[in-house]
């Protein structure tokens, strides 16, 4: 019984938003269609993949998406049709470009900045906390103090 | 001039403050998104009419008009539609409409039970021609010029304040070119 039910439960696997009758036939085309779909935004949901959300418009693009494959596109065919439509928002991973440096490099400038901050901030404590040299006068007692003179 | 360092957090979180201030005040939605086709072209389209006569960007073409697309089954779009009445009706406005994924008798029910501010309506079954648009819900309202350009989007239902501030003088300014 416990080995029927174990079995079972390996066959419990993750819920595709995909439903059957969207497949292609060809495997490589699917393939690719679901590699491009887990790249592209739901603009419904906004923080899911086409290839995740059960919207009916991901539905829509997912089709569309296939159409475009079938029909001989290329991966970058299609997700520039998509991109003309519905602008880079669409894609999970902004396009590297002049204008979009800052998103893509802003928070390691950050880091360097802040790395840099502390390196100057821990650099002057240290610097300090060095405690200035004694007097003669102060040098004279220390040494009678270790001799072991008293004071 | 060493005091005014310790200042800066306080000048920070001030100016942080103040966007976050602006942000919430502003009303502006960031879930909506500007359309990819500002100031180009509008897609090509070429449906069947609920009228019986078939709707095609070309015949539309050499007037301002705008383009909502709705349906019989969006509740905001129950909400918008009085005022897109006032548009047509007072307003003078050429208001064109596409039925979004709808069946063309539940469309026909919707605008005889509420009335009908269109001059004319195109059947959009499969939702294709919205996907081109880059539709992401209804109602979705385009303001297209004369030489067919998209000059506005609006998502959702249009609101009063919406119509009179940017709806309005958008076409007044573009009726004058």
């Amino acid at each position: 019984m416990r080995r029927v039910l174990a079995l079972l439960l390996l066959l419990a696997g993750p819920a595709f938003a995909v439903q059957p009758d969207e497949r292609l036939a060809d495997p490589v085309l699917e393939g690719r269609a679901r590699a491009l779909s887990r790249e592209l935004r739901c603009v419904v949901c906004q923080n899911e993949s086409i290839d995740e959300s059960n919207a009916t418009l991901a539905r829509d693009l997912r089709l569309l998406l296939r159409e475009r494959l079938a029909g001989g596109d290329s991966d970058a065919a299609a997700v520039a049709f998509l991109v003309a439509r519905y602008g880079d928002f669409v894609l999970l991973r902004p396009p590297l470009r002049a204008d979009t440096w800052l998103l893509w490099f802003g928070p390691f400038a950050v880091l360097v900045l802040g790395a840099a901050v502390t390196v100057v901030a821990l650099r002057r404590r240290a610097a300090a906390t060095v405690p200035p040299p004694l007097s003669a006068e102060e040098q004279a007692r220390l040494d009678r103090l270790l001799r072991g003179d008293g004071a | 001039m060493r005091r005014l360092v310790y200042l800066l957090p306080l000048l920070l979180f001030a100016a942080l403050a103040g966007y976050f201030a602006f942000a919430l005040i502003s009303g502006r939605d960031p879930r909506e998104l500007p359309s990819a086709l500002l100031d180009k072209p509008a897609p090509a389209f070429d449906l069947p009419g609920l009228g019986g006569e078939r709707l095609s960007a070309a015949t539309l073409r050499g007037e301002v008009f705008v383009l909502n697309f709705f349906a019989s089954w969006c509740a905001p779009c129950r909400v918008e539609h009085p005022l897109l009445l006032r548009l047509a009706r007072q307003e003078g406005v050429r208001l064109v409409g596409i039925a979004y994924k709808d069946r063309p008798e539940d469309s026909r029910r919707f605008l005889a039970e509420l009335g009908d501010p269109y001059r004319a309506i195109g059947i959009d079954r499969d939702g294709r021609v919205a996907i081109d648009f880059g539709l992401y819900g209804v109602p979705e309202t385009y303001v297209i010029d004369r030489q067919g350009h998209i000059r506005k989007r609006f998502v959702g239902p249009l609101s009063p304040g919406q119509v009179e501030r940017e709806l309005l003088p958008l076409l007044r300014g573009l009726a004058r070119l």
